[in-house]
């Protein structure tokens, strides 16, 4: 059975159905990029996905996958200005599922809070309290919480927006390591040529959303047409 | 000076100090998440509710009221929480109007039932504390006791849990934290903290105590863990300094205490602008 199955679902809200019918199957070690335009539903599918709301219809079943084994990254983490929290605190905070009746984080998960801290180079910011980073800094704290949280499956909400090119070249790389070694990736993008270079799967999120392997997508008329669209969008 | 030294001699006088103490600690604990969960409301709305529950217990004349006060507010916690998430019934609307209704009961049962001579003086004790806490029965000193270190104890161990919930929720919820009942827990903890702090500083003054040393805090500090550690000791300090200048200079121990409280803060506020 595969990891993540969408049965039949209908995504929208109260009032709104955005898109009805979508079935897909991700199994373990695929890499998706969901894209589409804005407002199409993307962060909200990603919210059904992981039990965040309900979809107005249909399922999401998944196989052996508890939810401490997931790690999320949300477009938009609403922290109120003030929050006092230091770097370490929120990237250690990544584990705070895993810790079950458990009060404290081990040693262990302390030495992986501060790899993952490093592999975004957010190392030397540990003590610097988050409300008083960058924007791609914060989004570099964030990502490394992520990471923490992820031993099966990485769900990211456009995780390049806002990080540097060269960030942005280190995460993909970093992103296809962890792929190789069996993580599971689902990634909503808005960079076709990542999805081009990385994925192994397209979402494509409209009226009628496709769930296609990668070649077969862009060999596709339509994904032809929205890639080009995309990157003269773009430059 | 002496006069200190002489209250000191007698037991009753330190446990109150030690009591005091004590429930300065737990209030101080979880006012950053209070603050920063926009939950400061309810503490406010709670301690109403716990006045209404106090003339309830007064007029049935029950002697440790705490028993009747204790459920009441932790049910009207659960209450308002619940109320929260419901879209249709503002959360803040329902919190003042719970918050006003049992104020206004509150105050008609005292007036029609009480049989003390002094109801203006018993009113205001409730609202603002009693004169001193050293009217404290033995009883009371050790349900503080307990519910105090009951506090302590729970928010040692969910402390990282209550960081994650409190610093973001959605985030906690998809890794598979139960937020629901974190925020259950949070909500029943601070039932228990007004219950606690009504005995000090009686219950229109019991938000000072949770928000003062958090706010101060916040304003110098960094990380959660400084920040909870310096409104640890803030409010310490500001009730063990409070309690000696009422006994000192005879005045209500809970306005002594929140005034020691406003005046740490504008300290803390001035050590924050320079730090900047
Ligand atoms: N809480 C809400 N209540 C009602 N409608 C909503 C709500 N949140 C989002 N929507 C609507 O649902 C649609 C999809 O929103 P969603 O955030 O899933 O879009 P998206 O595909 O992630 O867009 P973007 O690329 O801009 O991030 C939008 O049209 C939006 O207006
Ligand atoms: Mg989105």
């Amino acid at each position: 059975m595969a990891l993540i199955s969408a049965k039949d679902l209908t995504i929208g809200y109260s009032d709104l159905v955005l898109y009805r019918d979508l079935s897909f199957d991700i199994n373990e070690g695929d890499y998706v990029f969901v894209i589409g335009e804005n407002g199409t539903g993307k962060t909200t599918l990603m919210r059904t996905l992981l039990g965040l709301r309900k979809p107005l219809n249909g399922e999401v079943v998944t196989d052996g996958l508890k939810l401490s084994e997931i790690g999320y990254l949300p477009q938009q983490t609403v922290v109120q200005r003030d929050f006092p929290a230091s770097v370490k605190e929120i990237v250690l905070s990544g584990f705070v599922g895993r810790l079950g009746f458990k009060p404290f984080y081990t040693g262990k998960q302390k030495k992986t809070a501060l790899e993952a801290m490093k592999r975004f180079g957010v190392d030397d910011l540990a003590s610097r309290c988050y409300r008083d980073l960058s924007g791609g800094q914060q989004q570099r704290v964030l990502l490394a919480r992520t990471l923490c949280a992820a031993t099966k499956v990485l769900l990211m909400d456009e995780p390049v927006a806002g990080l540097d090119p060269f960030v942005t070249e280190e995460f993909y790389g970093l992103v296809e390591k962890l792929n190789r070694e069996g993580m599971t990736i689902i990634m909503i993008s808005h960079d076709i040529a990542a999805a081009k270079k990385y994925a192994s799967h397209i979402l494509h999120i409209k009226n009628d959303p496709r769930f296609v392997e990668k070649n077969e997508y862009f060999a596709s008329g339509e994904g032809n047409e929205f890639s080009i669209l995309a990157e003269n969008g773009e430059g | 000076m002496e006069l200190l030294i002489e209250y000191l001699s007698y037991p009753f006088v330190r446990y109150a100090i030690i009591v005091g103490v004590l429930i300065a600690f737990c209030s101080s604990l979880l006012g950053v998440t209070l603050v920063l969960k926009r939950m400061s409301y309810i503490g406010d709305g709670l301690s109403h509710v716990a006045f209404g529950a106090l003339a309830i217990a007064s007029v049935l004349k029950i002697t440790n009221n705490t028993l009747i006060i204790l459920p009441v507010t932790v049910l009207a916690a659960i209450l308002l929480l619940a109320f929260g998430k419901n879209a249709a019934i503002k959360g803040d609307a329902a919190i003042a109007m719970l918050s006003v209704g049992s104020l206004a009961f509150g105050y008609l049962l005292m007036n029609k039932f009480s049989t003390a001579s002094n109801l203006a003086g018993d009113v205001c004790s409730t609202l603002f504390g009693s004169t001193s806490i050293l009217t404290l029965s033995k009883e009371s000193v050790l349900l503080c006791f307990i519910l105090s270190i009951f506090v302590v104890v729970v928010f040692i161990l969910f402390y990282n849990k209550i960081f994650a919930v409190t610093f973001d929720e959605t985030f906690a919820k998809a890794t598979g934290v139960r937020t629901g009942m974190y925020n259950l827990l949070i909500a029943v903890i601070i039932a228990v903290i007004i219950v606690l702090a009504m005995n000090l500083v009686g219950s229109l003054l019991i938000s000072a105590l949770v928000i003062f040393p958090a706010m101060a805090s916040m304003r110098v500090f960094k990380s959660f863990k400084a920040v909870t550690v310096s409104s640890a000791v803030f409010s310490v300090f500001c009730a063990l300094a409070g309690i000696i200048i009422s006994i000192i200079a005879g005045t209500p121990t809970g306005a002594t205490i929140v005034a020691c409280d406003a005046v740490m803060f504008g300290l803390f506020c001035v050590v924050g602008a320079i730090r900047q």
